[in-house]
Parts: C-alpha cells; sequence; structure tokens
C-alpha cells in the first residue's frame, strides 16, 4: 500500500504544472536551499572556536540560546512550512485505512528540509564537542534531546495550522524575552539553560522531549483524523464578498465599468494582492540610493534610476501582466462587446493612479535633499507619460495565464521573460537616466530634471497611438492568447 | 441569421469538424447534439471567434464573425466557466455585463427580478463570489446573464448539465419563451436528448465533426434519437 502512495507523490511531483513551467524559481529555492546548509553548517562547525575566543564556554553558551533557537524554529515553520493537505480528496474514497492516509502524509512531513536541514547544524557541532574531550554519551543525549524538539515542532506545526494568533503571540512573548533579556530585567534563560545543559549532564533528561515529541505526535495525528472530512479539513475556505458598490468610480466615465473590476481584482485576489505588497517594497528601494549606502550607486545619474523604481513599483509590477490578469476570463472578454480602448484606459488609469500614490508616499524621501524630491517627481512624470505605455506594450506579448487564487509565482514566470518583454523594458529604466545625465553634465541637474519632465510629459501626447499600437497585437494574437490563457484553466 | 459554409476546423491534419453549409433563420431555436468530441463545442467556439477555423467562414447576423466585431453587440454566449468572473459577486457580475451591453443597473436588475423562482434564493444577497459558488449556481449566473441586454441571438452550450431538476424544468421554461420570441435566435448544445427535443424546433446532429442529421423537430424525433444514439440505426 505505502507503494501505491509512493508511486502518486513521485508523479505528483514531476508532473506538477509549476515543476515544468517554473524552472528558474526551482533553481532559486535549491539556491536558497544551499545557501541555508551552507550557513548553519559553518556554524555547527564555527560557533564552537568563535565563542571560545570570545571567552565564552561554548556549550553551554548555546544551550543558553537553544530556547530561542526552539521557539524561532517553530515561527519559521508556521510561515514555510506547508500542511501536508496535498492529493489526499481521492484517496478518501479507495479502500485506504484512514489511519493509514494519515500516518502517510505525517510521514511525509518528517522528511520534509525543514526537519533535517537542522542536522547540518547540530551534527558538525557534536562533532567538535566530542573532539574536545566532551562525554560522548552525553552529548549523543543532547543530540537526541534536541532533535526530538525539532520533530515536536514539525507536528505542533501541524495543528498550529491557521491558528496565527496564537504563533503571533508566542513569538510576541519571545520577543518580548529576549528584549528584558537584553536590558536585564529578568533573564529566561537562566531557567531554560539548566534544562538544556541537563541533558548532557543527566543523560535520562532526555525522556521529557522524547515524551514531548510523542504527545504531540499523537494530538497531531488526532487532529489530522478528524478533519479528514470534505466539510472540516478539507473544505475550500469561502469568502464573504467585501466592499461596497465602489460608486465614486463611477465619475471616470465610460472606463468606470472596467476600473471597478480592475479594483475588485486587486483587493479579492492573492495573486493580485502581492502587487500591492511588491509595490510598497518598491518604495523603500530608494534608502539604498538616496542615503548613499552603496557606493557603487553615488553616481548622480543613478538618483533618477532610483526614482523611476520607487514612484514604478506598481507600474511595474501590475502592468506588467496586462492583459493577463483577465486569463480566466479571457473568452468573455472576447466575446463581449469591448471597446478595447476603454479596456486599455481603464488599464492605464489604474497604473497612473498607482504611481501618482507611490509618487506621494516618496514625498518624505526630500530629507535627503531637494535633488531626490525632485528627481521622484520627474521620475513620476516619465513612468506615467512612457514607461505606463511601454509596460502595457510589453504585457501584450506576455501569454502566461495568471491563477489569481495563488499566491506563488509573483516572481519569476519564465515564460514573461522573453526577448521582446525585455527589449520594450530596456527604455524603463535607461531612458530616464540617460536623459538626465545628458542634461546633468551639459547644463546641471535642473536641466537634468527639466529633461526628463519634458519627455514624460511629451509621452502623454502619443497615449492614443500606442494604444493603436496594443490594440493591433492584441487582435492579432488573439487565438494564440486564448489558446495560452488555456493550459492552466 | 447564422450562416456557416464549408466550415472546417482540423488539428495537426485531424479534421475535427467539417460542415459543408448550415443556415439558421432568424427565430429558430436550434439543437446540437452528439457524443462527446463530437465537435459541438469546437462548433460553438468558432462561431463566438474563439477558435480560428482551419478553412469557411461563419456570418452572424450578416457579419463574418472573423472579420467584424459587430456581430458583439447582439449576441451573448454561455460556454464554460471561463465565463465568469470569479472573483466578483453575482450581481457585480451582473451589473458589469448590463454595463458593457448598454443596460444600466435598474434595467439589470428588473431583468434579475423575473428571475427570482429560477435562482431559488442562492444567488442575490448572500455577499459570495462566483468562484465559491457551486457548479450548478455558477452556470445558473451564467445562463441568466446571457439574457441581459436584449440579445437577437444566445448561445448556450450544454445549459442542462449540472443543474438539480427543479432548475432544469425551469430552465426548460425560459428557453421555450425564447424560442417562442421571433426575434431571439437560441442555440442550444446537450447531451439530454429529452430536453433538447421539447425546446428546440431543429435538431443537428453531429458525429466526430460531421453532420449526420438535420431535422425539424415533431413528436417522432426524439424516438429517431433514441434509436440513433442507441446505434440500431445504421447511418
Amino acid at each position: 500500500m505505502i507503494k501505491q502512495f509512493l508511486n502518486l507523490e513521485w508523479k505528483g511531483f514531476f508532473r506538477k504544472a509549476s515543476f515544468q513551467t517554473n524552472l528558474a524559481l526551482k533553481i532559486l529555492m535549491i539556491f536558497g536551499v544551499l545557501m541555508m546548509i551552507i550557513y548553519l553548517a559553518g556554524a555547527g562547525v564555527g560557533v564552537y572556536f568563535v565563542l571560545e575566543k570570545m571567552e565564552y564556554e561554548p556549550f553551554s553558551t548555546i544551550n543558553t540560546f537553544m530556547i530561542y533557537y526552539v521557539v524561532g524554529d517553530l515561527i519559521i515553520r508556521y510561515v514555510g512550512q506547508k500542511m501536508p493537505v496535498v492529493n489526499i480528496k481521492p484517496l478518501l474514497l479507495l479502500p485506504f485505512k484512514k489511519t493509514k492516509i494519515v500516518k502517510f502524509a505525517l510521514g511525509k512531513t518528517v522528511l520534509s528540509f525543514w526537519n533535517w536541514m537542522h542536522a547540518f547544524f547540530f551534527i558538525p557541532f557534536s562533532i567538535v564537542l566530542i573532539a574536545h574531550d566532551f562525554n560522548p554519551l552525553g552529548i549523543l543525549a543532547w543530540h537526541i534531546g534536541m532533535a526530538a524538539f525539532i520533530y515536536a515542532n514539525n507536528f505542533i506545526n501541524i495543528f498550529l495550522n491557521d491558528k496565527l494568533w496564537l504563533v503571533l503571540s508566542v513569538g510576541a512573548i519571545f520577543a518580548a524575552f529576549g528584549f528584558v533579556q537584553y536590558y536585564g530585567y529578568f533573564d529566561i534563560t537562566l531557567f531554560t539553560q539548566p534544562f538544556f545543559q541537563g541533558l548532557y549532564e543527566n543523560m535520562w533528561f532526555v525522556i521529557f522531549p522524547m515524551l514531548l515529541l510523542v504527545i504531540v505526535a499523537t494530538i497531531a495525528f488526532k487532529y489530522f483524523l478528524a478533519r479528514l472530512y470534505l466539510d472540516a479539513g478539507l473544505a475550500k475556505k469561502v469568502s464573504q464578498a467585501s466592499g461596497g458598490d465602489l460608486g465614486w468610480v463611477d465619475r471616470f466615465g465610460k472606463q468606470s465599468t472596467f476600473l471597478k473590476n480592475d479594483i475588485r481584482l486587486i483587493l479579492r485576489n492573492k495573486r493580485s494582492k502581492t502587487t500591492i505588497f511588491m509595490s510598497v517594497l518598491f518604495l523603500f528601494y530608494g534608502l539604498l540610493f538616496f542615503t548613499s549606502a552603496i557606493e557603487v550607486y553615488d553616481g548622480v545619474f543613478w538618483r533618477m534610476f532610483a526614482a523611476v523604481f520607487v514612484t514604478g513599483g506598481f507600474l511595474f509590477s501590475f502592468g506588467q501582466f496586462v492583459p493577463s490578469w483577465d486569463s480566466a476570463y479571457y473568452p468573455l472578454m472576447m466575446t463581449q462587446n469591448i471597446k478595447y480602448k476603454e479596456y486599455l484606459r481603464s488599464k492605464w488609469l489604474l497604473v497612473v493612479i498607482g504611481t501618482a500614490i507611490s509618487t506621494i508616499l516618496c514625498i518624505p524621501y526630500v530629507y535627503f535633499g531637494w535633488e531626490v524630491l525632485a528627481a521622484v517627481l520627474v521620475g513620476a512624470i516619465f513612468n506615467m507619460g512612457i514607461n505606463a505605455h511601454l509596460v502595457l506594450l510589453g504585457g501584450a506579448y506576455i501569454k502566461t495565464p495568471i491563477d489569481l487564487q495563488s499566491g506563488k509565482k509573483a516572481f519569476g514566470d519564465k515564460s514573461s521573460f522573453n526577448l521582446k518583454t525585455i527589449l520594450v523594458s530596456l527604455p524603463k529604466m535607461v531612458g530616464p537616466m540617460a536623459l538626465y545625465a545628458i542634461g546633468h553634465f551639459t547644463l546641471g541637474p535642473v536641466s537634468g530634471f527639466a529633461l526628463v519632465a519634458i519627455v514624460g510629459l511629451a509621452g502623454f501626447a502619443l497615449r492614443d497611438k500606442v494604444f493603436d499600437l496594443i490594440i493591433k497585437i492584441y487582435k492579432k494574437e488573439k487565438y494564440k492568447t486564448l489558446q495560452a490563457y488555456k493550459q492552466k484553466n | 441569421m447564422i450562416e456557416i459554409h464549408n466550415l472546417s476546423k482540423s488539428y495537426n491534419g485531424v479534421s475535427v469538424l467539417h460542415l459543408e453549409r448550415i443556415s439558421i433563420p432568424k427565430g429558430q431555436a436550434f439543437g446540437l447534439v452528439g457524443n462527446n468530441g463530437a465537435g459541438k463545442t469546437t462548433l460553438f467556439s468558432s462561431l463566438l471567434d474563439l477558435i480560428q477555423p482551419t478553412t469557411g467562414y461563419i456570418k452572424n447576423g450578416g457579419y463574418e464573425v472573423h472579420k467584424s466585431e459587430e456581430w458583439k453587440s447582439h449576441t451573448a454566449s454561455f460556454i464554460d466557466e471561463s465565463f465568469l468572473i470569479g472573483y466578483l459577486t453575482p450581481e457585480e457580475y451582473f451589473y458589469f455585463i448590463g454595463d458593457l451591453r448598454g443596460e444600466n443597473k435598474a434595467d439589470v436588475d428588473a431583468l434579475l427580478a423575473g428571475f427570482e423562482d429560477f435562482f431559488n434564493g442562492e444567488i442575490i444577497g448572500k455577499r459570495k463570489y462566483l468562484r465559491d459558488l457551486s457548479k450548478g449556481n455558477q452556470k445558473k449566473v451564467g445562463i441568466v446573464a446571457t439574457l441581459i441586454g436584449n440579445p437577437e441571438v444566445i448561445i448556450l452550450d450544454e445549459p442542462f448539465a449540472n443543474l438539480d431538476p427543479t432548475t432544469q424544468i425551469r430552465l426548460k421554461g425560459i428557453i421555450k419563451k425564447l424560442a417562442a420570441d421571433k426575434d431571439v435566435t437560441v442555440l442550444v448544445s446537450s447531451h439530454d436528448l429529452q430536453h433538447v427535443t421539447e425546446v428546440c424546433e431543429r435538431i443537428v446532429v453531429l458525429e466526430k465533426g460531421e453532420l449526420v442529421k438535420d431535422i425539424m423537430t415533431s413528436p417522432e424525433t426524439l424516438k429517431e434519437l433514441e434509436k440513433y444514439f442507441s446505434g440500431e440505426e445504421v447511418v
């Protein structure tokens, strides 16, 4: 029976759509995992010597901080490790015992990277300890105890799912502990350190973590078993519709039909919500440039580059995927009596509004001087006047369907980087930099800003021309696009 | 109203649809039946210019669907859930379609009021997103949305599938009413021979992309179709 399960897993893994399409992301993940392993192994080998050099007693110091390590692991898991619910639904009807399904699902989590990555720290560290004349049996007991804690975390994470408030409060409590310990008011490690140390000194202590492991594993098993029904743990979450009728959007005239939809699209779908998140991140990008934190970016024209970036976060992350945002119901759009121009104008308006909001939020950058503010303002003009069109033009070539309900894949869609989109993106960044540099090195910074602004304003005049071009592409590529969007849905 | 001329579609040299000539006059209720893979959805998709035919063309209201987009303003269709916008509530979806078809909120509300029975209290005012509705309820929304804005051509792919018996009967009533309207051309495909013979004046049977029967509905039609599909009749 286990063989069938493994067979399913194997096929599920290699036939996953994301496995085939998302090679870039996979490589990125593998790279991340390797980095993690190197860090942990490096720490495992080196921490003893580092602490010794700093004149701490290495082993007891590690035991002091072990409580934070264990709790930190739990919180990181909550964020990163996923519940093993996949593929369970079809198994329910087959002649498997439910307990077997649960055992298999839980067993799968045991093999998770989240567990064995810790070995890269603990094993080298233990070897170093033994090499320094620590009692091998005691170290073994300590080692087993730590492994039990890590695995206990693995199971706790299973029934912790969806209890965000609990995780947040545990995290907050331990952050507070760390805080008061740092300022010397209260030291929780005074209570926990002897226990971790005790695992080594009194080997029978190891019973406690193992007992904990058995208890949480049993709870996780029962929790899972009880929720193995379609209307319980396996149920799809149904959310209440939010937001009013957005009547205020009507003032935008004909475009308001689409604009309303786009606002709802952004607010009600996981994937599109990440664009908002990204645009907020982009806002802080300026700190790298404007503070002169990184020497390479000290050249004056980098200011222009940063200004385009900070004000254009939404523009780039949303605009790039027009019309892919509507991929799930593209056949509807193609059979309704839709004026492409109104459709495009609404997307354009949205992108411009997004840029305007980002620009307002960037005003505090004036702290770094009037030139920074000027760069932000003309950067915004350039974004609205030129880049808004370019980004929509680039999007017309992208035929990746977007799964609105999945939060993943906001970065690195393989097919979203084809030659055409790159060619179209190039002037978005380089253009304003070059323009500014020309103005700056001939007549001074003011003329540099003026040049960027003038070109940006001129771009507004070309709007309808570009729209006509995009519409032509939409029409020409209609069947290909419909076909491509069908792949996923 | 709709003229199909020498239409064919093939994928990698394999023909999936080949129709010499079908002409559907204005006001007709046209039924399309056939087993899986007979080409029903392919036909409807080419009718809506969602796929490009290999040869031939389709005219809808005098406009060649591949060349002009004029037909869109008098044609409404529901093929599958890709005609729904998952993150909207049913009301928002109806208003959106209404907007596109030049109907204001009041018009749409007036139309919806006539479908209270059909919706069975599960659609309007529930504050649920379309993606969270059951398959049957999604279908109800899609079908009613095609009626917004008084279209002259209505295309429904498998409207009876996934609906409960009560709704199927109510839907038959709705389609019959449309069929009786001499300004509205209705095209329906179905696997349910009884329903389709009941609501359609004319029935076309497809098999492997070819037209094998084209009959005006009479009391004997159901028997004839059943005989054909049970394999008793040699074509």
